[in-house]
């Protein structure tokens, strides 16, 4: 196995790297020179926007992410049908990334069944105030940042809610009747005793939801357009398209380091609570 | 798919401070003191039914007579075409197929033999393994695709089922290992030492004690790897070639015009994937009584 693993993930992610590097030729392929012109394409203003783009964007959903998660890893982790609801939980996800996609797309789409049920609305609204000549017009929720936003938050709500979940399990609930016993409030106790006993859960939730939405090409491909496009469309569009690879590469390579730098910020802090622990221990 | 690990990982390793007895106690007067609708209940469920919304509407728009969006009258015309008049996508469902069970074969044979070598041999390079394993699970998938496809057209390998499989493997790979390491990290060392004291040599230990004790975790990674390899759509649309497996099938589907055959194709592939995960918790629950 470590044999695959360095044919044909580390060598091929050593490529991307030394990729970067060069300059490109005519024919969509590279020509062995040093050069930085990838990067300095890659810093140029109009991408730097999509840079920063689509870092608002992730960070957006991410947050939503976490919001809804806090409470329902902590309502499942109380409840008596722990493995029924996790399963419940992971049920829709066992249906093909593309398809649900496109359910969305049935429901966002122009005559979609949110306007479906907008336009049942506005016609009440027109008939309560007498209104004969209203006409109503059906809304875009397809192809809008929103609309990005909104199904990247469904595609990767289960990443957040189960770290959530188990370290909401593993809270020693004897400290929330402590602090009740010494006066807290409900939601002091929640606030001031839980979400610190929970930081890590919340940490790897953070990260597991901010990864993969920050390196998400199909749900901007499908439901987006160029106004929301993210990173990953770029690099996609520079090697199916526009075959530029060394562009192609430097993005990679940036999306890795900002990958690598999460995962080393939730893995450090890991650390930093372990030992912690073993200094109240000592 | 990683998360579907953690909740396994989660169910399997329980906490000790979950079975004592203050916590339990303590979590029971927690919860009977909370309403059923409290506010985090009632967030629960409608992020469930946030959940579901697309599974419904998929399931309800498959029934449709017309082929837009406006519901028109039940009907089971989608389901005729995608039966008899799709050989497209039965063409890609069977590569699917085969894409996903050599990978998953390929990628539990490799990644069990790794999960054992690296538990019980001290070797060089072995947290080499195990730090480069967690990786492809935490990238973004953008970045495996687009260097597997640099590096696969550098040695100039024809695009195509191939490729396609090598790719499967190396991103199941770590799964596999990840899931018979949890069981061999469990297993008893004595066992193998009963075993060679009563004569067997490392083969025949290998293959009589060792494979059959952690089965479990093998056939739960390969399930996984099943799951996984039929889902990928971003790594495979990369080093397809021109073989289309059913999610780029979709896909290009979903670009060249909205056809309601995908919603009746999703609700049987609903169904047999849910027959798919009874399986799966099946094979989970052996994994878990054996412990």
């Amino acid at each position: 196995m470590g044999i695959w693993f360095s044919l044909f993930f580390v060598v091929p992610l050593a490529i991307i790297v030394a990729y970067s590097f060069m300059k490109r030729d005519m024919f969509g392929g590279v020509i062995r020179e040093f050069t930085l012109d990838a990067y300095k394409q890659m810093f140029s203003a109009a991408y730097a926007k999509i840079f920063f783009r689509t870092l608002w964007m992730t960070l957006v959903a991410t947050a939503i992410s976490i919001l809804i998660a806090l409470p329902c890893g902590y309502a499942i982790a109380r409840s008596r049908h722990q493995t029924t609801l996790l399963i419940l939980v992971i049920v829709p996800f066992l249906t093909n990334s593309l398809i649900r996609i496109f359910a969305w797309m049935t429901i966002l789409g122009e005559d979609g069944m949110l306007n479906g049920i907008c336009e049942i609305f506005t016609r009440l609204c027109f008939f309560v105030t007498q209104n004969k000549d209203g006409i109503f017009e059906p809304h875009k929720f397809m192809f809008t940042k929103t609309a990005v936003i909104l199904v990247s938050v469904y595609m990767y709500l289960p990443y957040a809610i189960l770290p959530v979940f188990t370290s909401v399990d593993r809270f020693d609930f004897t400290l929330l009747e402590a602090a009740r016993d010494l006066g807290a409030t409900k939601a002091g106790s929640i606030f001031r005793i839980m979400i610190p006993g929970i930081k890590s859960g919340i940490i790897s939730a953070l990260i597991f939801t901010f990864i993969p939405i920050f390196g998400n090409y199909t749900v901007p491909q499908i439901i987006g357009s160029t106004e929301s496009y993210m990173l990953g469309n770029i690099i996609m569009d520079q090697i199916q398209k526009a075959r530029n690879l060394p562009l192609a590469s430097a993005f990679s390579v940036l999306l890795t380091v900002v990958s690598m730098a999460a995962i080393l910020f939730m893995l450090s802090s890991g650390k930093k609570e372990a030992s912690l622990k073993k200094m109240k221990k000592e | 798919m990683d998360f579907l690990i953690s909740v396994i990982l989660a169910l399997l390793k329980r906490n000790p401070i979950a079975k004592n007895e203050a916590n339990k106690h303590a979590k029971r007067g927690w919860k009977r003191r909370a309403r059923a609708f409290s506010f985090s209940n009632t967030v629960l469920i409608i992020a469930l039914l946030f959940l579901f919304v697309p599974l419904f509407v998929i399931i309800f728009y498959s029934f449709n007579a017309s082929k837009g969006s406006k519901f028109t009258g039940i009907s089971l015309v989608w389901y005729e075409e995608l039966l008899f008049k799709s050989g497209r996508l039965w063409m890609s469902l069977l590569y699917s197929a085969i894409v996903a069970l050599v990978s998953a074969a390929i990628s539990t044979v490799l990644g069990s033999l790794a999960a054992i070598g690296n538990n019980w041999y001290k070797f060089k390079g072995r947290s080499y393994i195990q730090s480069v394993s967690f990786l492809p699970m935490v990238l973004p998938e953008v970045i495996m695709g687009v260097s597997l496809l640099i590096f696969l057209s550098g040695i100039h390998m024809n695009l195509g089922l191939g490729t396609i499989i090598i790719a499967h493997t190396t991103f199941c790979l770590p799964f596999v290992y990840l899931m018979v390491s949890a069981r061999v990290d469990e297993f008893d060392y004595s066992i193998i030492e009963a075993s060679h004291d009563l004569g067997a040599n490392e083969t025949q230990t290998l293959f009589k004690v060792i494979i059959p004790a952690i089965m479990p975790g093998i056939m739960s990674g390969f399930m996984m790897s099943v799951t996984m390899s039929i889902e990928d759509f971003v790594i495979t649309s990369l080093v397809n070639g021109n073989v289309e497996t059913l999610p780029i099938y979709v896909y290009n589907m979903i670009r060249h015009g909205v056809s309601p055959v995908i919603n009746s194709l999703s609700f049987v592939l609903i169904l047999l994937i849910g027959g798919l995960a009874v399986l799966l918790r099946k094979s989970l629950k052996g994994f878990a009584a054996g412990h």
